[in-house]
């Protein structure tokens, strides 16, 4: 037994997802990156909405929690203030996380709680069967966009940027060891992360768009995505098609939020309350 | 000693969770209930308990169903669009079994309706707001020491059956300034279960019937909470004997212990010609109304319920044995009414009196519909 399985829940498999599916190499890569911090399962919980990536706590050796569909930052937000010594981790689907999610996505990015997002881009709704995501590219061809998508997508990384989280990456599924390396930072930074992870959803996107085998799909995430050094010397036009990879933002002055409420409210008020004030 | 003190029903509720143990506060501002997340936001960061405002109401009642799951008793408080907002995830608590208390303080609707107006409108809502067959509990206080009383036997009953329970104040009660009497810690019974140590994940493994134990994340064991239906061990399953089992276990978990929740109170009921059936505001008037016909020679009781879901059937049936005409006093188009002609023999004569102008009852109006009544 290598020493990242212990983190992986076999007697549940076998998983729903398609083969060829990116979501087994995410599965991985956080397994990896707990076996390499050393920590109790115990001390985990992996948490998920709805959707394909919404099955994927039911697969981790940890504490974990399948909620509503965009919801679980709010029930991360929960636990993490019950108990800030815990690693929480939520896993969410691009539909999940920036369309019926996106109000939770930001806040918890302004307020800096430290739960460890991993939001899986694979730019489609796959497990409803195929419908147009926030995250779609332009001019794709989805179930519920049958002549092209005419919808701009939405930009993670700046998206986030504006609602001034601390920790911004992107990674894809075809790099395992950087994604892993990527996510075992963002487990390390104190504040609330987001890794996005460009996947493949083969059957459900790639099938109407011309990339219907696993390998066919991971070679257009390779096209389509870059070094942030190689992204910085194209044009602005050709930037619009490009995705750039590796920690955006990092930023590690701005205090977590569970530690301004227990370090500096809970005294104040603590003294303000000896002072007898009602 | 208990202290005699001058209070809003709003901070009445907040004492009383604090009282109870609540640990735990996620909420979003709403008139007429903001007082509480307010108070909340005050004292519990001096007790080291943990408040937050979130996004909005479904936010907030995720947050509460997460930090309950990791071992705190949490409270959240609304009003109508926001328990609209939170049926979502009343559900979730339902099909996870979670104890959490939510308060919905009512008033004028549909829609953004009437913020402070008063309204017993959301009765319905309460019981079947969320979608899916599932179990309730719903609270209703209507004098100011029973919102201190009613507001910990919800937390008792959430721990003890791992639901959620709604209490359902009124605006009016909500706002008013109420002499009440704060009894001493001690004397009223706090609810403790602790968490069971497991190893295994078999955590909805029991009986029908059979209270579940409380089961919290980081113990020891790393468990699986889910929103689909699941099997004993918590993980999804949609095999037919196993969702059937599950669903019973649920329903079952409540309907096996009425005597244990169901709580009301009776009012000049042994001798009574016309039984009144109200709740919460109406019923403070409804009471005022039956002593003012007992002075005039009317016999006229009151039967008030603290339990609102489950219904108290089988006391109002008891009374039906007797009594052969029921007056349902409610502030809304009829909502309650419903259960009443649904357990009420076909000899009892109904008779209502409704309203949703945002105005509550007078006791002279209660009066003047009990003597049309017995005539």
């Amino acid at each position: 037994m290598r020493d990242y399985e212990k983190y992986i829940r076999y007697r549940t498999f076998p998983t729903p997802w398609c083969p060829g599916c990116g979501d087994g190499v995410i599965l991985k890569s956080i397994a990896m990156a707990f076996a390499e911090l050393k920590l109790d399962p115990d001390d985990i919980i992996v948490i998920a909405g709805i959707g394909c990536s919404g099955r994927m706590p039911t697969y981790f050796n940890t504490n974990t929690l399948h909620t509503t569909h965009g919801r679980a930052l709010t029930f991360a937000t929960g636990i993490k203030l019950a108990k800030p010594e815990k690693l929480v981790v939520v896993v969410s689907g691009d539909g999940d996380a920036t369309a019926i999610g996106g109000n939770h996505l930001i806040h918890a990015a302004r307020r800096n709680i430290g739960i460890k997002m991993i939001l899986i881009n694979n730019g489609i709704y796959g497990m409803t069967g195929g419908q147009v995501s926030p995250l779609t590219p332009p001019k794709f061809f989805t179930e519920t966009t049958p002549y092209g998508n005419i919808e701009p997508h939405f930009r993670i990384r700046m998206l986030l940027s504006a609602a001034e989280a601390s920790f911004v990456a992107r990674e894809t599924v075809n790099r395992l060891m950087q994604l892993k390396q990527v996510i075992k930072k963002s487990f390390l930074h104190k504040g609330f992360s987001v890794v996005e992870v460009m996947s493949n959803c083969h059957v459900n996107l790639g099938r109407r768009n011309k990339m219907k085998s696993p390998l066919v799909m991971t070679e257009y995430i390779k096209d389509i995505t870059c070094s942030m050094a190689d992204f910085e010397k194209l044009t602005p036009e050709e930037q619009e098609n490009k995705y750039p990879l590796g920690i955006f933002v990092e930023n590690t002055q701005r205090m977590e939020y569970t530690d301004l409420y227990y370090n500096h409210i809970v005294p104040v008020a603590q003294q303000s309350g000896a002072k007898g004030e009602k | 000693m208990s202290q005699r003190k001058v209070l809003q029903g709003n901070i009445i509720i907040a004492k009383a969770a604090l009282a109870a143990g609540c640990d735990f506060f996620a909420g979003y501002p709403i008139t007429p209930s903001s007082e509480i997340a307010q108070y909340m936001s005050k004292e519990m960061p001096k007790m080291e308990r943990a408040f937050i405002q979130m996004e909005d109401e479904i936010a907030s009642l995720g947050a509460c169903i997460g930090a309950s799951l990791a071992g705190k008793k949490a409270l959240t408080a609304t009003s109508g669009p926001g328990f609209s907002l939170m049926q979502e995830h009343l559900g979730m608590a339902v099909m996870a079994e979670v104890p959490v208390v939510i308060v919905n303080v009512m008033r004028g609707g549909p829609s953004t309706g009437m913020p402070t107006k008063p309204s017993q409108a959301d009765m319905m809502q309460a019981r079947w707001g969320t979608h899916g067959d599932h179990p309730i509990i719903a609270v209703y206080p209507a004098f100011s020491d029973e919102i201190f009383s009613e507001t910990v036997r919800a937390f008792n009953l959430s721990e003890k059956y791992w639901n959620p329970v709604i209490i359902l104040l009124d605006e009016v009660l909500a706002k008013a300034h109420m002499d009440v009497e704060i009894p001493d810690p001690g004397s009223y019974e706090v609810y403790w279960e602790k968490t069971h140590e497991i190893s295994d994940l078999n955590i909805y493994d029991r009986n029908i019937g059979e209270n579940p134990p409380r089961i919290d994340f980081f113990h020891s064991y790393p468990i699986h909470i889910d929103s689909l239906e699941h099997d004993a061990h918590g993980w999804p399953s949609f095999d037919a004997k196993t969702v059937d089992k599950m669903q019973r276990l649920r329903m079952e978990k409540i309907y096996h212990n009425l005597d244990d929740i169901i709580k009301y109170k009776e009012y000049f009921l042994d001798d009574a010609e016309v039984l009144v059936f109200s709740f919460g505001i109406s019923a403070r008037s409804a009471l005022a109304a039956v002593k003012m016909a007992r002075e005039q020679g009317i016999k006229a009781g009151l039967f008030q319920a603290l339990t609102v879901w489950p219904f108290p059937r089988a006391a109002l049936q008891e009374r039906f044995k007797k009594t052969k005409k029921v007056l349902t006093v409610e502030l809304n188009m009829g909502q309650m009414k419903y259960e009443i002609e649904r357990i009420a023999p076909p000899d009892v004569k109904k008779q209502t009196l409704l309203r949703a102008n945002g105005l509550p009852f007078s006791p002279g109006e209660v009066l003047e519909t009990i003597k049309e009544f017995v005539k």
